[in-house]
């Protein structure tokens, strides 16, 4: 699937959008992610009903998180369209897209425990892999952890 | 007797953790219920008891470093962790894979499967409280099969076997003979093993109709692998995808019509037959002699620390033996990762656990969860 | 009739057991441990050892620390000799594994260049100290060339081979350094 096919379909359908393509993948402001994924999904040409990986990335260099999405069909056995989403980090806020898919659940409670991306509208944001008193976001590239056991 | 007659009894809701030192929880898994009598009414699973901060580690080693740590992801099935990575870096860096390293790839990935859905058919049972007896036949066959992996690869569990570009070492002489033996005695030992369990009451009674995952919601959860096709869908990334040289093998893929305990333990082992028939096709195609690993993997492989791969993005994923199995690398141009994810299978797998678990007893829990598959090295990293 | 598959699954069992007793060869699968011990397979790795010939004095190990660095647990301590006037020997003076940390994964057996580090087959090696026990020095690392010509004979065969073609010299064969830089004693083979 051409991420400029792709582009030019969501542009057309959505009116207000502006989208980059880098490479494969689309970058989406954050207002309209949840139209561009309620589009995807629900649109007889794409019906992208599979969101197969949800996670981050953090870019220290140049300031911001990265939410990376990446959404298949199981219904047309296409894709993947890749969807990703820069927030800033010192206020990392974005739609949850746990309203659209299930399968987001869990992935977002680790990219929020890990990373810090805060997900509005999630059901349940909390930490799972790490203990709940835990504090800081260990795969932030700024993570400094106390050596504990210095011999 | 009519219960209106009676006074009602006063009953407290009891909340109860069971595990995280548990036999029956395949390792360190937690779960909070909250239980009327012996009915669920709450479940939320708690997890993060064997995390290792995987993904920070791979930061900080070379690619081909992470190698043995793959093998240590799910470790039942290390062969298929090392074929997702070497796919994800080479779909990053363009290396191209020989044709016999192909096939051995192929060869190995799919005696995983078997080694995979063997043991999990084992401990289903032991679940069910066949205390041992099917996990010991299960294992009488694993030990050819991991014999094997040993004569090939150098140890049972952690093969670390693959490479960017190809496979570490050729078969050595006598392996294809030890494959042509296994092929050939395995639908004698499923057909043993299916008259041992499958027409069996007692499993049919307490798995049939337990819990049960309608399609439209195994989909919406994203859920992959036997559990998604045992309820209906039929979407196998072998099929999808087409990675390595899967299309070239005829092989179906079986569906399930209802979704419960029952059609997982069933889809396992028609999967186990297809399998079968695949190792078939590849012992009769697979080339005599060729290169186990292109130039440039072997570059890569001689000297880990010096090699970069190109700036950019990938994600790979293959159909591991419990589901979509991805990894997503972020790459800068230097010889250690940016950011390395692993999509593991058992922990999306496990999203739907208390929507399949609402109102059923606790023994009900015990088994859906061993029919969900999940690993504790996968679920945590 | 209902209980008939429970029937038909203990039939497979009682046929095992009455196996067991005609046929033990194929009814009985147990290895009784310690007392019989499975075969490993030749490319079995466990822990690594270090390669000498003819003398311990004589290994081929020259100290180049590719082994330290690409080790993923960094479980291999290097520390080259040196001589009375200060400069680096192509020897190690201590080459520490820390066998507590050490995964078994074989990573410094294949980029070593000179052939010097391989895995042995030993996999009895309990200690009752956790923490110094396990902390194997040069000295028990030290085997001879033909321990790794029995324990892997084909890897042996081959990597000789090799070597012999590419003519690469021991250190026993060249000759004591008389000029003050000293002559290595094996060529890197060219990859």
């Amino acid at each position: 699937m051409n991420a400029e096919e792709i582009k030019s379909d969501l542009v057309k359908n959505i009116p207000g959008l502006e989208l980059q393509s880098e490479g494969e993948s689309l970058i989406v402001p954050k207002e309209k992610l949840l139209q561009v994924a309620c589009f995807l999904k629900e649109n007889e040409k794409y019906r992208m009903d599979y969101v197969s990986c949800v996670t981050g990335v953090d870019y220290l260099g140049k300031g911001y998180l990265e939410s990376v999405n990446h959404l298949y069909s199981m219904e047309k056995k296409q894709g993947p369209v890749v969807l990703k989403v820069r927030v800033p980090r010192d206020n990392p806020r974005l739609p949850s897209l746990v309203p659209l898919y299930r399968g987001a659940e869990y992935q977002e409670r680790e990219s929020y425990d890990l990373l810090g991306i805060v997900y509005e509208g999630h059901p349940d944001l909390r930490r799972i892999l790490m203990w709940d008193e835990f504090e800081g976001h260990p795969l932030r590239k700024d993570f400094v952890q106390e050596d504990q056991d210095i011999r | 007797m009519s219960e209106s007659a009676l006074h009602p009894v006063e009953t407290q809701l009891l909340e109860v953790s069971i595990g995280p030192q548990h036999p029956s929880t395949h390792g360190v898994f937690r779960m909070n219920v909250v239980l009327d009598g012996e009915t669920i009414v709450k479940l939320k699973p708690v997890m993060g008891y064997l995390h290792r901060n995987h993904e920070q580690l791979a930061e900080n080693m070379s690619y081909l470093g992470s190698m043995p740590y793959t093998d240590r992801l799910d470790y039942i099935c290390s062969m298929t962790n090392n074929f997702a990575y070497a796919l994800a870096v080479e779909k990053l860096s363009g290396i191209d894979v020989p044709e016999r390293a192909q096939y051995i790839r192929v060869l190995m990935a799919e005696l995983t499967r078997l080694v995979n859905h063997t043991l999990l058919i084992g401990f289903l049972l032991n679940d069910l409280g066949a205390f041992f007896t099917p996990v010991l036949y299960a294992f009488r066959e694993r030990e050819k099969i991991l014999d094997l992996f040993e004569a090939v690869a150098g140890s049972r569990m952690m093969c670390n076997y693959f490479r960017f570009g190809g496979v570490k070492a050729d078969l050595p002489a006598g392996a294809m003979d030890k494959v042509k033996e296994i092929v050939n005695n395995y639908p004698r030992f499923l057909d043993e093993f299916e008259r041992l369990l499958t027409g069996n009451e007692i499993l049919r009674s307490r798995c049939q109709n337990v819990g049960i995952l309608s399609k439209e919601l195994a989909v919406n959860a994203s859920i992959t692998g036997p559990m998604l096709r045992a309820a209906g869908v039929n979407y196998d990334i072998r099929k999808v995808d087409k990675y390595g040289i899967y299309d070239r093998f005829e092989f179906k893929v079986p569906l399930g019509n209802v979704g419960d305990v029952y059609d997982r333990y069933y889809v396992r082992i028609l999967e186990m037959r297809e399998t079968i028939k695949i190792l078939h096709q590849i012992l009769k195609q697979m080339p005599e002699k060729g290169e186990i690993i292109s130039a440039k993997g072997a570059t890569a492989a001689k000297s880990p620390r010096m090699w970069k791969p190109s700036a950019g993005d990938a994600y790979g994923r293959i159909e591991a033996p419990k589901g979509e199995l991805g990894f997503y690398l972020v790459s800068d141009g230097s010889p250690k990762p940016y950011r390395y994810h692993v999509r593991p299978p058992s922990f999306i797998n496990l999203t739907i656990l208390e929507d399949m678990c609402l109102g059923r007893k606790v023994a009900d829990a015990i088994i859906i969860l061993g029919s969900v598959d999940i690993v504790l090295g996968e679920v945590d990293r | 009739m209902f209980g008939f598959g429970v029937l038909k699954g203990m039939s497979v069992t009682l046929w095992y057991f009455i196996l067991s007793y005609i046929y033990p060869k194929k009814g009985i699968t147990t290895v009784q441990y310690p007392e019989q011990k499975k075969e490993v397979q030749e490319r079995f790795r466990n822990f690594p050892f270090l390669v000498y010939e003819g003398t311990p004095d004589n290994m081929r190990c020259v100290a180049c620390d590719i082994c330290a660095k690409e080790c993923p647990p960094k479980c291999i301590y290097i520390i080259p000799e040196k001589d009375e006037q200060g400069r680096i020997q192509k020897k190690p003076a201590t080459f520490d594994i820390d066998f507590a940390i050490c995964m078994n994964c074989g990573i410094c057996e294949e980029v070593c260049p000179f052939d010097a580090i391989f895995m042995d087959h030993d996999y009895e090696l309990s200690e009752y100290d956790r923490l110094s026990d396990l902390m194997y020095q040069r000295d028990d690392l030290l085997k001879p060339l033909e321990h790794f010509a029995k324990i892997r004979p084909t890897d042996c065969a081959v990597i000789e081979e090799k070597r012999a073609a590419k003519g690469v010299k021991g250190r026993a064969q060249t000759p004591p350094p008389a000029a003050p830089s000293s002559a290595g004693p094996a060529q890197p083979p060219v990859t």
